[in-house]
């Protein structure tokens, strides 16, 4: 998934299967999965790798190459790792298959909530929920006599106060680097206020009032927030998090163990998690979840291996031993402080991210036509209305308009 | 030489370009008047997603692809002429007002200024930078010669994205050179919060990386300087610039024409720069334009025609760039015929 993405380039690791340590089942055959690398996708691997025969490839540019990668007969991999996004794409070109066989066979254990279902079909099997939330600085909140944000009138309150008390570099940080980061956030806030993306014909529906507050909201925030936002991804923010130069950030939940890393962080136990700021209507912040799924072109021998190594890998063995990696759908998982933030965020209303074709399409535009907007490059009126066109081009050579 | 000698030498290669070289580029050209559209349908879904305790369930009318008996896609490609040319260069929106700045929100327009730029400003730094470590090397002592080449070839062994993530590095946020300039100056300085700075690096970037290749060419040339011609300047009375610009520059000419030739091929198909700075929301090029239009957006759709379209435009503008000097290369041919 790309919201992970810490660097410009693939960071690519290979994990071989070495150890037959605490797997149940005696693995004969290959099998190889191919998935994001974020730590909770490590954790998980490594378990798969307990039984034997089997290689992950972890990979920050995972969606770039899935189709591709399963599109080959064989397919490269056995094993996907995808997120709602990621899904689109290989359900379209029937490249993963059917569950339920395996589900009814090995999957005894898996709580309904796990199952992705298509047209009553489970497609794939989900391991961790993941949403961006509201970080903030405990300590420098209570000193100034701030409450916990609830709107986005009371993170600009919030933020205002900041600069004056001056006693961070950068009241604000946000997920804002060029590309799906930005476009990300654009979701994030549009769904807050209550905004639908993509009209029935396909055509996009951005620019309007809704598209034009957000955008003179995000123009107010700026002011809060390091002059080089355009550059600064999850593990930008993540670091000026850990080094005290911000005070408030939307964050990912998969982000917030790292605050508590005595290691890298200047400010551990001072960071409180708590639900996004909420727009006019629900929570700035879209749900995303994370999970496996089975090539089509394998055999059903191999894909019947594949799924049980899955299992191994997402087992409550797993979960007790990387508790804080993720908010693990999984029986055993813990919530704890780490959670909680994410949780509130659900609680409170936000969305799912609304994956389709069309939408990954208004995805990408977002990504690349917002930076001109920050930059001041473009008013808020030109930048939707860029927007717009670059996307009724996009989707009329892909044949979504006529 | 024999004519059929001649073929017999340069056929293998000759083959090579044609299949890897001639027969893309026609199938580009082909591409960009084409385009394949997939079928869809609206259907209506129920999409749920695992919560935090509870499923979030959303109904809703979702554009699918078509499927035949086979469970293949429906595709349909058609001939659209020069649509994807017009999706790119936007002509209409772009003089209707003759206003530098919108013509410079469309992407093309703004790519091609920054290219065209980055071009002509990298070109002569590039070949006065190698002329002068090519002088100045020429002029050392023998003995530490060797070291000082090799120090000088090392920006040029460095892999160009390697090279532009190390200067990056130096630059971003609180990077060791921005917080020695910020001491220096005492102002807050962000390298990477406006397009000027950026582009300034990037061609900083550039010229470091690629001075080193001028100076060994350069450096060649200067070893076949007529020592006699340079004696005869001397006692005419000829200083050390004079001597510079007419004995040895003249002598040197042909080189820096072939200098500029591969630096104008080079530098206008800029594009680790782009990546390596991560430049892309101030500072766009034409061939990360083509890259943008390849890549795969969240639902794996790819626009193959404005690529192959950029790409085209891309070709073209080389070409006219290069027509001053080839045709420059021309005239000196033909007047070495007569």
């Amino acid at each position: 998934m790309r919201k992970f993405v810490a660097a410009a380039f693939a960071a690519l690791m290979l994990v071989p299967g070495s150890l037959w340590a605490a797997c149940a089942y005696d693995n004969q055959t290959e099998i190889k999965s191919f998935s994001a690398g974020f730590q909770a996708w490590k954790s998980v691997t490594d378990a798969m790798g307990e039984c034997g025969n089997f290689q992950a490839v972890l990979d920050q540019e995972f969606d770039q190459k899935h189709v591709e990668a399963f599109s080959a007969n064989p397919s490269l991999y056995h094993i996907g790792g995808v997120a709602n996004s990621s899904l689109v794409p290989l359900l379209n070109n029937d490249l993963i298959r059917p569950l339920d066989d395996l589900v009814a066979k090995y999957g005894g254990h898996l709580s309904d909530a796990q199952l992705i279902r298509k047209d009553g079909q489970v497609v794939a099997i989900a391991m961790m929920v993941n949403a961006k939330h509201l970080m903030y600085r405990q300590d420098i909140f209570e000193e100034l006599g701030i409450a916990e944000p609830q709107t986005y009138d009371d993170v600009l309150a919030a933020a205002e106060t900041l600069k004056q008390a001056g006693v961070v570099e950068y009241p604000m940080g946000a997920t804002w680097k060029a590309g799906s980061n930005i476009g990300l956030s654009f979701i994030d806030y549009f769904l807050g206020e209550g905004g639908t993306f993509i009209n029935d014909d396909n055509t996009p529906n951005i620019n309007n009032e809704i598209g034009m507050a957000v955008l003179e909201r995000m123009g107010t925030l700026k002011e809060y927030m390091d002059p080089e936002i355009l550059v600064s991804d999850s593990t930008y923010v993540q670091q000026q998090f850990q080094q005290g130069k911000i005070a408030m950030a939307n964050l990912w939940a998969t982000r917030a163990g790292a605050m508590d890393n005595p290691d890298e962080s200047t400010v551990v136990g001072k960071v409180a998690m708590a639900s996004a700021a909420k727009g006019a209507v629900r929570p700035s912040s879209t749900l995303w979840w994370d999970g496996i799924v089975i090539a089509a072109n394998i055999s059903d021998e191999e894909a019947e291996a594949a799924f049980q190594v899955a299992m191994e890998g997402m087992d409550t063995e797993m979960v007790q031993a990387n508790n804080n990696d993720a908010i693990w759908l999984i029986e055993g998982y813990t919530p704890g402080r780490f959670s909680a933030g994410a949780s509130a965020t659900a609680a409170n209303g936000a969305l799912p991210y609304p994956a389709s074709v069309p939408m990954g399409i208004l995805f990408n535009v977002l990504g690349s036509g917002l930076p001109a907007f920050i930059t001041g490059e473009k008013d808020a009126a030109t930048t939707l209305a860029d927007i717009e066109t670059e996307y009724l081009v996009t989707a009329r050579e892909e044949g979504l308009i006529q | 030489m024999k004519f059929r000698v001649f073929l017999g030498f340069i056929a293998p290669s000759m083959f090579l370009m044609l299949v890897f070289i001639a027969f893309p580029l026609v199938s580009v050209f082909i591409q960009s008047f084409y385009t394949t559209t997939t079928v869809y349908e609206n259907v209506e879904v129920e999409t749920c997603t695992p919560g935090f305790g509870t499923t979030t369930c959303v109904t809703e009318t979702v554009a699918q692809p078509l499927k035949d008996q086979n469970g293949d896609l429906v595709t349909e490609t058609s001939f659209v002429g020069l649509e994807s040319y017009k999706n790119i260069l936007r002509l209409e929106e772009a003089f209707t007002d003759f206003s530098w700045s919108s013509l410079m929100a469309i992407d093309f327009w703004k790519a091609l200024r920054f290219t065209l730029v980055f071009t002509l400003v990298t070109l002569p730094l590039a070949i006065g930078l190698g002329l002068l470590i090519a002088l100045a090397v020429n002029n050392f002592t023998q003995r530490l010669r060797g070291q000082i080449i090799f120090i000088s070839l090392l920006p040029f062994i460095i892999t160009p994205v390697i090279g532009a993530l190390s200067i990056r590095w130096l630059f971003i946020g609180d990077g060791i050179l921005t917080a020695f300039l910020e001491w220096w100056l005492e102002m807050d300085i962000a390298m990477f919060a406006q397009a000027w700075t950026i582009e300034l690096m990037m061609m900083f970037y550039r010229v470091w990386h690629v001075a080193p290749f001028a100076f060994v060419v350069f450096y060649a040339g200067l070893q076949t300087v007529n020592n006699d011609t340079l004696e005869s300047a001397v006692i005419d009375g000829a200083n050390r610039f004079e001597r510079l610009r007419y004995v040895i520059i003249p002598h040197l000419m042909p080189l820096i024409v072939f200098i500029s030739l591969i630096h104008l091929m080079d530098s206008y198909r800029v594009f680790e720069e782009i990546v390596g700075f991560s430049s892309q929301s101030y500072v766009i090029s034409l061939q990360w334009l083509t890259y943008e239009f390849l890549t795969l957006d969240e639902s794996g759709t790819r626009s193959i025609e404005r690529a192959s379209a950029n790409s085209m435009m891309t070709m073209i503008g080389i070409v006219i760039i290069l027509i001053p000097l080839l045709q420059k290369t021309w005239r000196d041919h033909k007047a070495r015929i007569l």
